[in-house]
């Protein structure tokens, strides 16, 4: 036994003397506050304060725990209170997993330092990595705690108010349960064998022997798969097994699930196992670009070169538009990973009727459908129970671990969880894809373009995940947010031997935006334009049409996002000029982008319906599907459903996410909460208002009130009050949402969203021109999202998109087999932010409710190629290779002095 | 269960080390790191453990008639926030450059030579400083220098039944350290390149200089035809003396992290900024 001082109380735990004290706090004393992330210490989300000092409780043996002061989020202190607080006022928790380990880091800082500055602050919080928030408001709240003022939190909650997240104060005192939290104690552990060769045959030999060797429950392979042993999003296309069948196509593909206590399925070595291995040669490394290839191997039979999709989008005579300047470049994109603080975790339990999955996910229904095929169940037999998910970014909407789960919980009828190491997450989920993009730009002599072409090549890995979606959504976008008459784009997704690409943030448009930007760039240098003239000269708007030939009716911002930061782009032009006339090593340089992103799928069905219930008992429950993955959709679509209802936000209860409970809002992903499901809310809302209202024989402007089982309708002539206890039945309202699309043809002409958002960033980046590092000091944002119905989360969903473009701009490399951990895979620490600043621009879209459209996607997709247009301008090289570590643009330099 | 010892004496830990060959651990910084890495492709973690962290008398700096003792357990958070003379200036830079604050508070200087990787931020400047390293045994004590300490990528000379107790840092009087890193973010990054010296002028001129360049070779290396090349240089001009020819011993890699070119231009670079920085 070891015995533990942990908040002031004393434990006996048994534990092993090597475990981390953070295994020791979650598993052992069900301090789950602690969040595991990577236990390697590279992401500090364990972070415990140990004697005072801050410390990865996943680099502490526990042995080495005893004795000393173990302090964790659990903690009562009024010093911590006053951070969680100030944290919830900021904002500065999403999905909140990060929280505890920043919270206690903040903490230790607090402790030793009364009023520290923001430097010390970074300092401080450096160790502990934050994917949503882009850390300022982090920052910011300490910087409030240790000042004793937090930030003011509005007193309405109306549509517009800028009031903290509603499901804020768990995540900042250690009780929101994630998706490695929830297990029952007598939960089997499952464990996947994954595949250490790219491309492989195989052939099991006895399991049945090896798993009573190794005094397993089960050892499942895919002979073990009940149903069908494929998944995959896309409806046609489910090309993935769940566990290998005698070929591997990728390294980390899943091959066996090894079922038993934790000891026993930790204890295996998997070189143990009797599977003979035959390595065979793959597509990886630089031959992914080749895929196609004549001579190359072919992955799958239903895709003849290898050849997932193809995407075409085809408007006048591209070809033929040349004029008086024209660009042509080639970039090339790495695989990013999403970088979630969650690996992917959670459990299934068996039923009588079928099985429930409770597990982190971006799409719990898209989760029943693909879970319920691979077990052989009708869907409704399948429940999906969303977990709090710590982080998403598009590399939570595939199944992962619920498939494994619920075939080893049917099979052995027991409780199953999995937890995924943060290597086999980096290992075997999607990543954004790599791509190559030749494209050219034409415009006339005044800069307007003229014509504009890509070819696009996708690494789309191993099997199809969103590949699909990524090949035709950039063919609607690749010419940005332009008004250009001649457009001929094609896409190609390959399938290679790498790790399946999928979705993430912005699904194929930041990489091509990278491109496109680049070419913008380039025809302002040929032309001698200033590169915010040009782009304010073809600035798509209000009446424009788009090379799909849709006709922008409304909400298109574009014009008035440049306008708004034109002061700031001239300033930082001035500033740039000022500093490099004096300093010849660190340049100073200015850039700018814009984008355009179309909200919700592209030219398909995407609907969203939302049930909102005034019970007899008084309560008032909205029953929403859209899973909150951080960004704040509960929040939103909760002020979005009170304000058109007409009742206090803090009547309203919510249910979440739950398939059994919930209507499908279909999935958080493309931008489309906000704008589908929040249309879906409120017209959920507008339709339970009038049956009160006609309960109440009133007119469309009577106030309503609340309390208890009384319903007061109040308008300028009478007051009737309802005794809701008398009513024979709730009444409850439902409303279904499907945005107004209309199919691309051959040539990717339709209408393909029923809304975009539009941004423009503005980038100021320090260049060492001796040792090529990059420092971006500052981000301006001018981004139109019709109605800001948060203000709070909208600029919460800026800045952590701003951290993952610059992320993608800067150090974000994956490379299957070398970099699966966050030591090698960097992503930006609070210490890598600039400051940024935010124009909201609000063209309300009609379609949307109160006027809001999609956030979260379009606050990426610009900080990248700004951040290039940036360097350009200090160095006069045009990077157009991703990420630029400082050994591409040492080597773009020297080539262009040479 | 795998053995994990945690013994209470330095006698114990070198009877147990003699004993059971187990591996120290101090800080686990480094340790839980590759167990995990392990773990994550099936490879359980069978390696016993002694743990050194009940072990009296091998934390913190002390004085000595011929410099100082860091004890083998001293962290870089200790050394950061001991008050030392200008010589450490590069040693607690470096330590406010390791990881994070976290494992600054948890990793130790022991810890870091041990794991012997071509970047530990901490080997450039014991180079620099010309420290040994104490390593203990039940047959006794024996010192050797740093230099020799490291044998090779991740190659050390520690014998197996040996334990390093301690590291001594000789006296320089009037030498100053300075330290730079290299590193494709801000906190939390391993190093592309870094450089240490230690330095000692007299009159505004270069009296004695220990450089050495870190994460560009194998085993971070001294660079003595720089040392010899600075003497008697002006300290305002010694930013201008490193050259190319002096980097001559070192082989750095490609990999994920930077090319071979751009960490032969980079450790140049440093260099240079960092001299320059004794002249600022």
């Amino acid at each position: 036994m070891i015995e533990l001082l942990v908040n002031g109380a004393r434990h006996e735990v048994a534990a092993d003397p090597f475990a981390p004290l953070s295994d020791t706090l979650r598993e052992g004393l069900g301090l789950t506050g602690t969040k595991e992330g990577c236990n390697a210490g590279d992401c500090g989300a364990c972070t415990v304060l140990m004697d005072g000092a801050q410390v990865c409780a996943c680099l502490v043996s526990t042995a080495q725990a005893e004795g000393a002061a173990i302090t964790t989020i659990e903690a009562a202190d009024p010093l911590l209170d006053a951070l969680r607080a100030a944290f919830l006022a900021r904002g500065a928790a999403q999905c909140g997993v990060c929280t505890p380990g920043m919270l206690m880091a903040a903490l230790d800082l607090l402790r030793r330092n009364v009023a520290p500055d923001r430097a010390t602050v970074e300092d401080a919080l450096g160790g502990v990595l934050c994917r949503c928030t882009g850390y300022l408001q982090i920052i910011e709240a300490v910087l409030d705690a240790a000042r004793g003022t937090p930030a003011p939190v509005p007193a309405r909650a109306s549509v517009g108010a800028a009031i903290p997240r509603l499901d804020g104060a768990a995540k900042v005192d250690g009780t929101e349960r994630y998706g490695a939290d929830t297990a029952p104690e007598d939960a089997l552990w499952l464990r996947v064998v994954r595949s250490p060769h790219a491309r492989a045959r195989f052939t099991l030999g006895d399991l049945e022997a090896a798993r009573a060797a190794h005094g397993l429950a089960a050892i499942l392979s895919a002979r073990d798969v009940p149903g069908v042993n494929a998944f995959g999003i896309m409806p046609n296309l489910k090309d993935q097994p769940v566990l290998a069948e005698g070929e591997v196509r990728f390294r980390g593909e899943a091959v066996l699930a090894l079922v038993g206590t934790r000891a026993a399925v930790e204890a295996v070595r998997h070189a143990d196992l009797p599977i003979a291995w035959e390595p065979l040669p793959g597509i990886t490394g630089t031959r992914v670009w080749q895929a196609d290839a004549d001579d190359a191997p072919q992955l799958h039979a239903h895709a003849p070169r290898n050849v997932l999709v193809r995407g075409r989008l085809a408007r006048g005579d591209a070809r033929r538009s040349g004029g008086a300047a024209g660009a042509l470049r080639v970039v090339e994109t790495s695989f990013v990973e999403h970088a979630y603080i969650e690996p992917e975790a959670g459990h299934a339990l068996p039923t009588p009727e079928g099985v429930t999955v409770i597990a982190c996910t971006q799409a719990p229904y898209m989760d029943r459908e693909e879970t319920a095929r691979v077990v052989g169940l009708p869907e409704p037999a399948v429940r999906i129970i969303p977990t709090a998910c710590g982080g998403g970014f598009g590399g939570k909407l595939d199944v992962s671990i619920q498939p494994l789960l619920a075939i080893a919980a049917r099979r052995l009828n027991r409780p199953v969880r999995v937890v995924y190491s943060r290597g086999e997450s980096m290992a075997s989920t999607t990543k954004r894809h790599p791509a190559r993009l030749t494209a050219f730009l034409n415009a006339d002599a005044e800069g307007r373009f003229t014509g504009f072409g890509m070819d696009a090549i996708f690494n789309t890995g191993a099997y199809a995940s969103w590949g699909p979606t990524v090949a035709n959504r950039v063919p609607v976008h690749a010419s940005g947010p332009y008004r250009v008459p001649n457009v001929a784009n094609q896409s190609v997704a390959l399938y290679t031997n790498d790790t399946p690409a999928g979705a993430f943030r912005g699904f194929g448009v930041p990489q091509s935006a990278i491109a496109t930007e680049c070419l913008v760039d380039d025809i302002a240098e040929e032309l001698g334009l200033d590169r915010w003239e040009i782009r304010r000269r073809n600035a798509l708007g209000k009446g424009d049409v788009t090379p799909s030939g849709q006709v922008l009716h409304a909400s298109a911002g574009l014009p008035a996002c440049l306008d708004a930061l034109k002061p700031d782009w001239e300033a930082a032009l001035a500033r740039v000029a000022a500093h490099n006339a004096t300093q010849p090593r660190e340049r100073l340089g200015a850039g700018i982008a814009c984008m355009w992103y179309g909200c919700g799928n592209t030219a398909m069905t995407n609907p969203s319906t939302m049930r909102i219930t005034l019970a007899r008992d008084g309560t008032l429950t909205l029953f929403n599907g859209a899973v909150d993955i951080g960004q704040g959709s509960t929040t939103v679509i909760g002020q979005i459903a009170a304000e058109a209802l007409g009742l206090p936000l803090a009547a309203l209860r919510q249910v979440v996410g739950d398939t059994a409970l919930t209507p499908d809002a279909g999935k958080t992903s493309a931008s489309r909460q906000t704008f589908v499901s929040g249309r879906a809310a409120a017209d959920a809302a507008k339709a339970l208002r009038a049956r009160l209202l006609a309960l109440a024989n009133a007119g469309d402007g009577a106030a309503l009130s609340l309390d208890g089982t009384r319903l007061t309708v109040r308008d300028a002539h009478t007051t009737r009050v309802t005794d809701l206890a008398a009513l024979e039945a709730d009444i409850t309202a439902e409303a279904r949402y499907d945005p107004p699309t209309v199919p691309l043809d051959a040539d990717g002409q339709g209408v393909p969203y029923a809304t975009y958002g539009f941004a423009a960033q503005v980038a100021l980046v320090r260049v060492d021109t001796v040792l090529a590092t990059v420092k971006v000091e500052e981000i301006v944002v001018a981004q139109d999202v019709g109605r800001a119905v948060n203000p709070l989360l909208v600029m919460g969903q800026i800045h952590g998109g701003v951290a993952q473009g610059l992320g993608l701009a800067l150090m974000e490399e994956f490379i299957p087999g070398r970099t699966e951990n966050l030591h090698d895979y960097l992503i930006p620490t609070a210490g890598d932010m600039p400051r940024i600043r935010i124009h909201l621009v609000e063209d309300p879209e009609p379609e949307g409710p109160f006027g809001a459209k999609g956030v979260g996607e379009p606050a990426l997709v610009p900080t990248a190629p700004a951040i290039l247009s940036a360097i350009r301008h200090a160095t006069g090289v045009c990077i157009t290779q991703v990420p630029v570590l400082p050994h591409r643009l040492h080597a773009a330099m020297k080539g262009h002095r040479a | 269960m795998m053995p994990y010892h945690r013994p209470r004496s330095l006698a114990d830990a070198l009877a147990l080390r003699a004993a059971t060959g187990a591996l120290p651990l101090a800080g686990g910084t480094d340790i839980h790191p590759l167990r995990t890495a392990r773990a994550a492709w099936g490879e359980p973690w069978r390696t016993p453990i002694l743990d050194l962290s009940a072990v009296p008398g091998l934390d913190g700096i002390t004085e000595t008639a011929e410099g100082w003792r860091i004890g083998a357990r001293t962290t870089w958070t200790t050394i950061a926030e001991t008050s030392l003379p200008p010589l450490f200036d590069g040693l607690r830079a470096a330590a406010r450059e390791v990881g994070g604050r976290q494992v600054q508070n948890r990793g130790t200087i022991a810890g870091n030579l041990v794991t012997a990787s071509p970047a530990g931020d901490g080997i450039p400047n014991l180079l620099a400083l010309d420290a040994s390293v104490e390593l203990s045994a039940t047959t006794g004590t024996r010192r050797m220098p740093v230099a020799d300490f490291i044998t090779g990528y991740r190659a050390t000379a520690l014998a197996p039944g040996e334990i390093v107790t301690a590291l001594h840092i000789p006296r320089d009087d009037g030498a100053r350290g300075r330290f730079v890193k290299l590193g494709a973010r801000r906190y939390l990054v391993i190093s592309i390149a870094m450089a240490a010296a230690v330095l000692r002028s007299e009159d505004g001129r270069i009296a004695q200089a220990r450089i050495a360049i870190g994460a560009c070779s194998p085993v971070a290396q001294r660079l003595p035809e720089l040392e010899a090349a600075l003497r008697d240089v002006e300290l305002a001009r010694a930013a201008t003396v490193p050259r190319a020819a002096h980097l001559a011993t070192l082989a750095p890699i490609s990999d994920i992290r930077a090319s071979t070119e751009y960490r032969q231009n980079a450790a140049l670079a440093l260099l240079r900024d960092l001299l320059a920085g004794f002249a600022a």
